[in-house]
């Protein structure tokens, strides 16, 4: 007896769709009952709410059992690539391993409070002061805030504090500019832009770095600061970052550190040595927060001792003046720049930040940004082989940038790799360079799988040259294929409900 | 702890490859000057030493017994399954869903996250979410002064102190003015509004827990041609009218309470919905429905002409990374109880609030708000509520979030009840106060 491989029809078909937990739901069913839930029955919300105050008609949110909610979500996460699953090198990312050990950690924490009593705190106030420290330390700045939820929002609050160093010094009106590389992030314009400034870019040079003598022709008391990655987006180190942050210095210009790239000297370089004013930190990247699809990040902002004052309040202080705790909370902060948001910071990302630099010393974490730059040189060198040419061929850092052969095209290098199981590289960043793929593997994987990534973009190009069309096709394998995102911006769908009047 | 995988022999065969004799040739490009400083941390610790000292810093928290804090965030019951989902690696450690074809996770749990956060606001548009609850209310107020062109804010004081500190930081940059409405006994005044205010930001129920009259501050607001924005608290839309009801062209809040644990402050999230009028103006990412070559569904990342990595400095806000995680978290708590379940929680919290609010007037401590309220009150307190606060705390008690002085209440503490809150938590909380205030006519 023969058997012949048939696919399945109906339901199970690859051609359905992965219905919404919407589309799950049945009017009365019932799928987890919270506490007291009776206490709902016979209630009189008229007389305790009163009439005026109350919704005319129930949200409309799914109806499902504890099963259809347990299938749905393990579905959507089966229909996704993470760090834990796939071979991640997406650069300027840092989508190195999140170790477990933090989740742990993290979750004797989750029930504290904000608001609680101080002395009922001190284990998270004294994790939150000694992790200040630390960060200090690694970045060589003389004080910290961990407020900040994100890259950006650290950017905001680190350009706003050299506002206010400007405001103090009288000089608000004149400090017009905020300069960027046009290869930053595009975060860095767009906070210079919400903080009120006006932005001025300056290109690049032949060897990937800031061109110095353009950055020292736009330098003018106008100009309010310089912000810098460094290493910069290209992967390549700034070298002449002494000359730069001296020629800032001469003029009062501050220089502000974009953390994103921090994974390259961690432990072997601090930006406050190298003369910045200011930085923040990305701990989602170089200090193993997890990504969470999209965040939580976490985006704390050092200072040297001149912009101390400026920083957002609260700061946890050890032995506070005036109290009796090991740890208090100094709000008294007169000329700060104020909060940037509610509360102490994104606490859960902090536990975890702090667990993995106890888990490391400083050793460790010398090791880390060790092994993050010899995995990029080594998987430069690789992809080069394969006929990837290197944007700008010397060391790189943690980070760079290749391109593909004339005519072939990096999106449809991505689109393939989907079918490999591997998760493409950064595509099209920076602008400065066509076609561009940004390829950031970290220090947590090892050679084998930058030797496996390498032979699949080779095995790639080759049957890209053999026949186009298959490359611009791929890929084949995915739960969905190539998606319209012109029809998507065109005519936005946004939720179920208008998905249903759509129809 | 080592999370590198390179043995000797594989830094050897990397150097040989990359041509330079050692790994500190790899860094060559640095300034000698600043190259390996002595970084004076703790030494490293081992798996089990990381896990004992951890717990040892947890222990020195207190977190058990009946807990009454509110103020923006408060305790409430996470289902089994909404950790266990939430937490899959697959969620936790993706990246932003740049490549949907191998996202389609993450964006169709965010596309339904979207729609479930407007079914509560009755809006009709929401990004895929926000830092918190005060970054919400800052954006939100960003947005109508780019869509009004006007260069004012009203906020009301009913709006959580936070908050308007936050908003405050993010208008003085643009050069933006922000005027504070002064609450009229505990709820926000109904004033004439000028014609160049660009919105009015009125938060229900209100930092107090007063319930506000949203439909004659929206009314108001509308009058004079600005936005109103509502600052809401998403579990109370199970129950209470929904901005969409009372014209409110922005929600806005903080996620927490549907799905999040309080985590001392943060992560939860911060959501927005507005107006079809609004969409382009919103900040953050967005998922939106289309179709693949096949013709098959399929969720992208869409309207992305408004972000920073395609507009720069010309972006409608630098917001990059955003909360996806704990807004996911929501989805699925709001998934896993559903409409019938979120009234239910929405309802224990109301009961369990009025039963407390007689308790405690039962021995002298009178609710500060006139009007109705959700699940929270501030009371009247002969002594600093900080003070109250502590005392609590020592008989293994969490409550009394302390009013502001601003308020202009004297010493004031809020009170907040959930589906935790037992009657036996109520007696013990009462029974503690009692002898708390007893313990000050004693001393006087």
């Amino acid at each position: 007896m023969t058997l012949t491989a048939e696919k399945p029809s109906t339901l199970t078909s690859q051609n359905s769709n992965f219905p919404l937990i919407f589309e799950r739901s049945q009017a009365g069913r019932r799928g987890v009952i919270p506490p007291q839930a009776a206490l709902e029955q016979n209630v009189d919300l008229v007389a305790l709410l009163g009439a005026e105050n109350l919704r005319s008609s129930a949200p409309a949110l799914p109806e499902v059992s504890e099963l259809d909610l347990v299938r749905h979500y393990t579905g959507l996460a089966n229909r996704q690539f993470s760090v834990d699953a796939n071979f991640y090198p997406l650069g300027s990312c840092t989508m190195k391993y999140n170790p477990k050990v933090h989740e742990v950690a993290a979750a004797w924490f989750t029930d504290l409070h904000p608001y609680q009593a101080l002395e009922t705190a001190q284990g998270a106030l004294e994790l939150l002061h000694s992790l200040g420290q630390s960060l200090a330390t690694i970045t060589g700045m003389d004080a910290v805030t961990l407020q900040p939820a994100a890259g950006a929002h650290g950017e905001f609050t680190g350009i706003l504090m050299i506002r206010k160093y400007f405001e103090q010094k009288g000089q608000l009106e004149q400090r017009r500019i905020v300069i960027c590389p046009d290869a930053a992030h595009g975060t860095n314009p767009a906070t210079a832009a919400m903080a009120g400034f006006e932005v001025v870019e300056i290109p690049g040079n032949a060897r990937g770095e800031v061109d110095f003598e353009a950055l020292e022709a736009a330098l003018s008391p106008h100009v309010a600061a310089i912000m810098l990655t460094n290493p910069n987006t290209l992967g390549i180190f700034e070298t002449r970052i002494l000359d730069i942050s001296s020629k800032a210095k001469a003029l009062d210009i501050q220089l502000y550190y974009d953390g994103a790239n921090t994974n390259a000297i961690v432990g072997r370089a601090r930006p406050g040595d190298m003369g910045f004013d200011v930085i923040h930190l990305n701990l989602h990247k170089t200090f193993t927060v997890p990504h969470g699809g999209g965040g939580p990040g976490t985006g704390p902002v050092g200072v040297k001792a001149h912009l101390e004052p400026f920083l957002p309040g609260p700061i946890v202080i050890k032995n506070l003046e005036g109290s009796a705790l090991a740890y208090g909370l100094e709000h008294d902060r007169p000329l700060s720049i104020g909060r940037v948001r509610s509360f102490y910071g994104n606490f859960g990302n902090l536990v975890r930040a702090y667990a993995y630099i106890r888990s490391l010393g400083a050793e460790g974490l010398k090791d880390v940004s060790s092994m993050a730059v010899l995995n990029a040189n080594y998987l430069r060198i690789k992809l080069s082989e394969q006929g990837f040419a290197t944007a700008y061929p010397r060391i790189n850092m943690h980070e760079f940038v290749a391109t593909p052969p004339k005519g072939l095209k990096t999106l449809d290098f991505a689109k393939a790799l989907l079918d490999y199981g591997v998760h493409p590289m950064t595509t099209y960043f920076p602008l400065v360079v066509s076609e561009a793929m940004m390829v950031e593997p970290t220090e947590t994987e090892s050679l084998e799988t930058l030797d496996n990534y390498a032979q699949i973009m080779g095995e790639i190009l080759r049957k890209a040259q053999a026949n186009p069309a298959w490359l611009e096709s791929a890929p084949y394998t995915t739960p969905v294929r190539r998606l319209d995102e012109t029809l998507a911006a065109k005519k936005p769908v946004l939720t179920y409900q208008k998905m249903l009047a759509t129809k | 702890m080592k999370y590198t995988p390179h043995t000797p022999q594989d830094i050897q065969k990397a150097l040989d490859v990359i041509g330079v004799p050692n790994v500190d040739a790899l860094f060559d490009d640095l300034p000698v000057g600043i190259r390996n400083p002595v970084l004076e941390l703790p030494a490293a610790l081992d798996e089990l030493g990381i896990l004992e000292h951890m717990q040892s810093l947890a222990d020195k928290n207190k977190v058990k017994g009946p807990n009454f804090l509110g103020g923006g965030m408060a305790k409430h019951f996470i289902p089994s399954a909404v950790n266990a989902l939430t937490f899959q690696s697959a969620f936790v450690t993706a990246y932003t869903p740049y490549q949907p074809e191998v996202a389609q996770g993450e964006l169709q749990a965010l596309f339904e996250y979207q729609s479930m956060i407007c079914q509560l606001t009755g809006l009709d548009v929401s990004n895929s979410s926000l830092y918190d609850g005060a970054t919400a209310v800052a954006e939100a107020a960003l947005l109508a002064l780019r869509h009004t062109g006007r260069n004012k804010i009203v906020v009301s004081q009913g709006v959580h102190p936070e908050y308007r500190e936050t908003l405050h930081t993010f208008l003085e940059c643009v050069g933006a003015e922000l005027l504070e409405v002064a609450l009229e006994g505990t709820h926000t005044q109904n004033a004439v509004i000028a014609s160049d205010i660009g919105a009015v930001i009125v938060q229900n129920p209100n930092f107090l827990g007063t319930l506000e009259d949203m439909q004659a501050l929206s009314d108001a607001a509308h009058a004079a041609g600005a936005l109103f924005i509502a600052v809401v608290d998403p579990l109370s839309l199970a129950v209470l009218k929904c901005p969409g009801e009372y014209g409110a062209d922005i929600a806005v809040g903080d996620g927490q309470v549907i799905g999040n644990a309080p985590n001392f402050g943060g992560p939860a999230y911060g959501f927005i919905t507005v107006t079809t009028a609004l969409m382009r103006q919103l900040p953050g990412r967005i998922v939106g429905a289309s179709k693949d070559v096949d013709g098959k569904r399929g969720f992208v990342l869409t309207l992305q002409a408004r972000e920073q990595h395609i507009r720069r400095a010309k972006a409608k806000s630098n917001i990059c990374s955003n909360h996806a995680l704990m807004a996911l978290q929501s989805a699925i708590y709001l998934s896993s109880v559903g409409p019938q379940g979120l009234r239910e929680v929405a309802v224990a919290g109301v009961v369990r609030a009025g039963q407390l609010e007689r308790a405690l007037k039962n021995i002298g401590l009178e609710r500060l708000t006139q009007g109705k309220f959700f699940n929270e009150f501030a009371v009247k307190l002969p002594i600093p509520a900080d003070e109250v606060r502590s005392q609590l705390a020592a008989r293994g008690i969490h409550g009394c979030v302390p009013v502001p002085a601003v308020y202009g209440l004297g010493h004031a503490g809020l009170f907040c009840a959930t589906e935790l809150t037992s009657e036996k938590d109520i007696e013990t909380l009462v029974a503690a106060l009692k002898d708390i205030l007893e313990n000050i006519s004693g001393e006087n």
